[in-house]
């Protein structure tokens, strides 16, 4: 599979990374250079095989659902770029 | 014992020495901190010293001992990598996303090195993101190897590599998500230990591939590394992999008893792919092994080749979930005067990532979409529990597996990074061990042309025990880990 710079550029919005047009062309040939490395992937046969998410095939564990600790507002808003009362503050989002 | 020479001791004479107050924690403190200043303009290892509270921290370790408390790591001075989250001290993760972050908690690692007695002296520089073999994508410039400033420290864990090596504290944490502990201390001659996946809680590291992310100690000794592994390792109800299994005294326990012991070699890291020069030296330590009465088998990792393809997209799709959360809204860097919502994504996502981040952040995008998934991430990890099972075979033949850690010596600067995939390649020996979640100790195995290169033991799930038994079986018959760079290359 050939990568493309229209196709880097659906991903890279996919992504919410804004890449300029005059690295496109670098940025879509080293992308396709790991592409290539991956692609070997496919001259394994693995029909059958349980995909692997954990090493040790291990479940998640759930705990009660009870309050351990509560947020420390004032330092968690601490290093928010832009607040104000409380809120984070964003662009506005509707007129 | 003059002030200098204390630098180049390992951990456990040091707790020797404070136990019987032939030093002071503050006394040790202060000669740490005077070896940062005298050497981070030319190394570039530290990105934040914690000096006031480094030094109450000592101060407070010199009364417990007064009092005839001792911890495990009771007044050790120690630096973390930038990745572990420490309350009301700047955590940059490498990155100009989070320069100016200041966690509001400190990581499971960082509460229980405290707890054990360990002083803080501050943060080490590492590739951004933990995303690198070089420490070249930090976003607050190289580090250097104490041992050729032209060369590369290695990484990610590479602040701390160099850190260690150059005096400036004798232990220090990493991560290893693909080579990033064995890989820098193979190529600043230290002794590093990635544990098994689960052994350590990750609540409070930054997250990169949370499957195969893993902390662990890096230091002079194995002897260093298994105190330190106690000290961090066990369950934590904040990280629901951590694993539900004893945690051993792993100093307590360590034996220098190999008789009999089976390492296995691989075929397929023994070809002749293998650097010559490295071959060389990794097959003299394992002479010395031999020697202490362990037994060399050949055996075969069949599906090895293919770690490197598996790897690379595992670890970028998850890095792709993990880093959606940079969103320039609640914490990290926000891009100036954004016109709109999307305008803020886009910009500072663009502005607070380097390339290399923002390259895996786009291919694990990629085999996650709609269309690929099959094709790449679902097959990744089809394969990954093929290469899982070749090491898992391998472990009915023998108690240990050996190999390079690391293709060659430290490389100098730029060598790699025009082709991601030839520094991809640094963590050739190392990227399976993270997809079987094994543990992985990288210990000194003697100079190349001057240059430190390093040995790998891998030992059987949450079995750390038996390979830095052999690490310290090593450094008992051996002096490979003694080598010291020439400080006068770094010392300003």
């Amino acid at each position: 599979m050939s990568v493309t710079p229209s196709d880097i550029e659906k991903v890279a919005l996919l992504a919410r990374l804004a890449i300029a047009e005059t690295d496109l062309p670098d940025v879509t040939e080293r992308f396709a250079r790991v592409l290539a490395l991956v692609n070997e992937l496919n001259t394994i046969d693995t029909k059958g095989v349980v995909p692997m998410s954990n090493p040790h095939d291990m479940e998640q564990r759930l705990r009660a659902d009870s309050v351990t600790r509560t947020n420390d507002r004032d330092a968690l808003m601490a290093t928010a770029p832009a607040q104000q009362d409380g809120y984070f503050l964003v662009p506005k989002v509707i007129d | 014992m003059t002030e200098s020479s204390f630098l180049a001791t390992p951990v456990s004479v040091l707790q020797q020495m404070l136990r019987d107050r032939s030093v002071s924690s503050v006394e040790l403190t202060e000669a740490f901190l005077e070896r940062i200043a005298a050497s981070n303009e030319a190394l570039n290892a530290v990105v934040t010293v914690c000096e006031e509270q480094a030094l109450e921290q000592a101060r407070e370790a010199d009364a417990a001992i007064g009092q005839g408390e001792l911890r495990s790591l009771t007044g050790i001075p120690m630096l973390h990598k930038d990745i572990f989250c420490t309350q009301g001290v700047r955590t940059t993760c490498g990155s100009r996303m989070l320069e100016n972050f200041i966690p509001a908690y400190d990581a499971t690692v960082v509460t229980k090195m405290k707890a054990e007695g360990a002083i803080m002296l501050g943060k080490c520089n590492m590739d951004e993101f933990a995303m690198g073999s070089s420490n070249e994508t930090s976003y607050f410039g190289t580090v250097k190897n104490p041992w050729n400033l032209n060369c590369v420290p290695g990484g990610s864990s590479g602040g701390s590599a160099a850190a260690v090596a150059a005096g400036m504290a004798p232990l220090v944490t990493g991560t290893d998500t693909g080579g990033s502990i064995r890989q820098p201390a193979s190529l600043c001659g230290l002794t590093g230990l990635k544990p098994t996946y689960g052994r350590v809680s990750r609540l409070g590291i930054i997250a990169f591939a949370s499957s195969l992310d893993q902390a662990g100690p890096m230091a002079r000794t194995a002897e260093d590394c298994a105190i330190a592994l106690t000290a961090m390792s066990g369950i934590d109800p904040g990280d629901s992999t951590s694993a539900d299994v004893p945690v051993p005294d792993f100093h307590g326990s360590l034996d220098i008893r190999i008789d009999g012991l089976r390492i296995g070699l691989p075929r397929e890291y023994f070809n002749d792919g293998l650097d010559s020069a490295v071959r060389e030296r990794v097959m003299a330590t394992l002479a010395e092994l031999e020697k202490a009465g362990a037994v060399l088998v050949d055996i075969d990792l069949p599906h090895s080749h293919y770690a490197i393809a598996t790897y690379y997209v595992i670890a970028p799709a998850e890095a792709s979930a993990n880093l959606a959360r940079y969103d320039g809204v609640r914490f990290g860097y926000r891009c100036e005067a954004p016109q709109d919502l999307e305008d803020l994504y886009l910009r500072s996502r663009s502005e607070g990532f380097g390339e290399e981040v923002q390259r895996r952040i786009l291919v694990g995008t990629y085999a996650l979409s709609a269309g690929f998934y099959d094709a790449y991430f679902n097959k990744a990890q089809q394969v990954r529990r093929v290469i899982t099972e070749d090491f898992h075979r391998a472990f009915e033949q023998v108690d240990i597996i050996a190999g390079p850690a690391a293709p060659g010596v430290a490389f100098p600067f730029g060598a790699k990074q025009q082709d991601p995939v030839a520094m991809y390649m640094e963590d050739i020996y190392t990227l399976a061990v993270n997809l079987a979640g094994l543990p992985g100790l990288s210990a000194p195995a003697g100079l190349i042309d001057g240059m430190p290169v390093g040995i790998q033991l891998i030992g059987k799930p949450f079995d750390e025990q038996t390979i830095l038994n052999t690490a310290h079986r090593l450094q008992t018959d051996t002096d490979f880990h003694l080598a010291q760079p020439d400080q006068r290359g770094f010392m300003s």
